[in-house]
């Protein structure tokens, strides 16, 4: 390859040339941070291979095991090794699933904002004119709520409207759209802003003068140039999504308590903490932390990394 | 600065207006009038004859307008639950809000200016580091687990008996580190002191205090690392413009370079993002009154969702909505008295 000048080389060896891996390789706290939030994915994904009981399983209940407390403390059960919440079930099995439900949320939530925020930020910035100005006077307004009283209004009214037992057995969807339908303008507003910066290049008058329409101009050649903000801004997205998430199931507006997410079952166990079983819900609290820190770590490694000028909050 | 005043109002306005549609489309779709009005066993007919009396069978603007008149009025109808007008409900829950909000702030300006701009000044120290981490991990807890890793360490008690009892220095540790916990965690208290109408407060008593401390805490620590980056980072950028330099090269004592010029410019975009933070601090309030049993708007909402009390939720939105119009808007004033140089009617320079 060495002797050929003409091959390009192939992703796998741009990628080992990057200064994102080079930087990688250097930093400590990325790769620690990498490698916890890759074993609870895993370990999330793998839940039913993992798990010793499924919790979803009644007939594995009984409730005369219930809040039994984690190995460390006297009287712990053998069988339950981070003991279990008030209704028998084994935390150490719900907090894996749990995991797995917030991970699916925090995930489905990013992508859809991702695909709302980039089509309208691309739309915004590209087409410019009233389009741009509705836009982003519709972001602003939204923005200026905070996304998490959007996302729990939206969730109340659409809870009250559905009734309990529907918005119950759909909630996993339900967030997702509500937690993405709030948090779109984040996106918007980034890749419009490269856009902006974009759209004057030669490259683009290039393409225009080529006669290609405006949307593949958009998508395939101006989207590929914005992407690294949205890859930076994603990964606060994410840690982002799971908060709002544990935030509206810890209001009773997320998910149901037979099927929890790690924000329901720090909800379920809060009621037992003044009794003195505070593991019900420090422990899934714990786990949602650390998620949460090893991906916003990471968010802050790739902002430095990727965009060092926009250093900022 | 008069055409700019009018550019914002006419946008507050605007504002307003699409929150009331929405506030009444919610309540056009949720609520059925008749049916809280009257029991199983009205006649269908009578129901009938009620609807079109109230003017429910009116088109959708004829209702809107109906809508916006009472409530410009004040008229946002009656709360289910409290059978009393919704506004007044909302009154009655306010300060206790308010009170909790103005605590959390004093404690964010109060820490977050030294900290974020000692941790500018001298960004290498190991105090700076140690005050970043902490800030970070702040972020990544979400508000209600803060509050109850509170109510568990200073309400009901830690027990450590991590370190072994039998020597000297562990039992000390596990002395030191084990907490009593008696601290409120729950309600304003009973020592509240009445000011004026509604508005007893909490902010006069020593119990009332005692009872403000873990909930101030809680919501303040949503903020406080936002704050100390964005101050962190702004002062560090200021530290590089000429006038700084300038003022070091005229000899100007570095105190008061640090404090009197630097820290001018640095609080301009903290002033914008921080007027903005604090009407998002009401999206908090919810889940913080909730873990505390505060008994606020936030946790009245919570409740008025669970009771499907139609009335006071859009109540509840349109007076949220005021409060981060009003918010906005004067904040953007602000912004555009202290910092001149700001282009204020949006024309090219």
């Amino acid at each position: 390859m060495s002797t050929s000048t003409t091959t390009t080389p192939s992703r796998w060896e741009r990628f080992r040339d990057s200064y994102l891996w080079y930087s990688f390789k250097r930093d400590r706290t990325a790769q620690l941070c990498l490698a916890v939030f890759a074993c609870l994915v895993v370990a999330a994904f793998c839940a039913p291979l993992l798990a010793p009981t499924d919790p979803y399983d009644l007939r594995h209940i009984d409730i005369l095991d219930s809040e039994l407390p984690p190995f460390w403390i006297d009287g712990f059960d053998e069988r339950y090794t981070l003991g279990t919440d008030a209704q028998g079930r084994d935390l150490w099995s719900i907090i894996l699933y749990g995991t797995r439900v917030s991970l699916l949320i925090g995930f489905g939530a990013v992508i859809l904002q991702a695909l709302i925020g980039v089509t309208f930020g691309l739309m915004a910035g590209y087409l410019g004119g009233r389009i741009d100005a509705f836009l982003m006077r519709l972001a602003d307004i939204q923005l200026s709520f905070s996304t998490l009283m959007v996302a729990i209004v939206v969730g109340a009214v659409v809870k009250s409207t559905l009734g309990s037992a529907f918005y119950s057995e759909y909630a996993v969807v339900m967030l997702i759209l509500i937690i993405g339908l709030a948090e779109w303008p984040q996106y918007a507003r980034t890749v419009r802003a490269s856009v902006l910066a974009e759209r004057g290049k030669e490259y683009v008058d290039a393409a225009r003068v080529m006669g290609l329409r405006s949307k593949r101009i958009m998508f395939r050649h101006v989207l590929p140039n914005t992407l690294s903000p949205i890859f930076v801004i994603s990964t606060v997205q994410i840690a982002n999504a799971i908060i709002s998430e544990a935030a509206l199931s810890f209001l009773g507006l997320g998910m149901p308590e037979t099927h929890p997410s790690l924000g329901s079952l720090i909800k379920a166990g809060f009621d037992y903490i003044q009794s003195g079983s505070w593991w019900i819900t420090l422990i899934p609290g714990a786990v949602l932390v650390v998620l949460v820190l090893s991906i916003n770590l990471l968010g802050d490694w790739l902002r430095d990394v990727m965009n060092p000028r926009l250093y900022k909050g | 600065m008069i055409a700019f005043l009018i550019k914002r109002l006419m946008h507050a306005v605007l504002v307003m207006f699409v929150i009331s549609v929405l506030a009444f489309a919610i309540q056009d779709n949720l609520g059925d009038p008749v049916q809280q009005m009257v029991g199983q066993s009205v006649p269908e007919s009578e129901r009938a004859a009620l609807r079109e009396r109230l003017g429910l069978n009116d088109p959708f603007l004829v209702q809107y307008g109906r809508f916006a008149k009472n409530a410009l009025q004040g008229d946002f109808g009656y709360s289910y639950f409290y059978r009393e007008p919704a506004l007044e409900v909302i009154a009655r829950h306010l300060p206790a809000t308010l009170e909790l909000v103005f605590a959390a702030t004093l404690l964010i300006v109060l820490l977050s200016v030294p900290i974020g701009v000692y941790s500018a000044i001298k960004p290498r120290s190991p105090i700076s580091r140690f005050f970043m981490g902490v800030s970070i991990i702040g972020i990544s807890i979400p508000v209600f687990l803060t509050a109850i890793v509170l109510i568990q360490i200073f309400a009901i008690g830690i027990n450590v008996t991590l370190f072994p009892q039998d020597i000297s220095w562990g039992a000390w540790l596990n002395a030191t580190l084990s907490t009593q916990g008696s601290m409120p965690s729950f309600g304003r208290g009973h020592d509240l002191v009445h000011v004026v109408g509604h508005w007893d407060t909490n902010l006069a008593s020593w119990d009332g205090i005692r009872h403000l401390v873990l909930p101030a805490i809680s919501l303040a620590s949503i903020m406080l690392p936002l704050f100390i980056r964005l101050i962190r980072a702004e002062m560090m950028e200021v530290m590089q413009s000429e006038y700084v330099k300038y003022a070091r090269a005229k000899g100007i004592s570095m105190r008061r370079v640090y404090f009197v010029h630097a820290l001018k410019n640095t609080m301009l975009p903290v002033i914008t993002v921080g007027g903005v933070q604090i009407g998002t601090m009401v999206a908090y309030t919810i889940l913080t009154e909730t873990v505390f049993q505060w008994p606020g708007m936030g946790l009245m909402f919570l409740d008025a969702i669970n009771r499907a009390d139609i009335p006071l939720i859009v109540t509840y939105l349109m007076v949220v909505g005021v409060i981060f119009v009003v918010t906005n808007t004067v904040v953007d004033l602000i912004y555009g008295l202290v910092n001149p140089t700001v282009k204020l009617t949006g024309k090219p320079a």
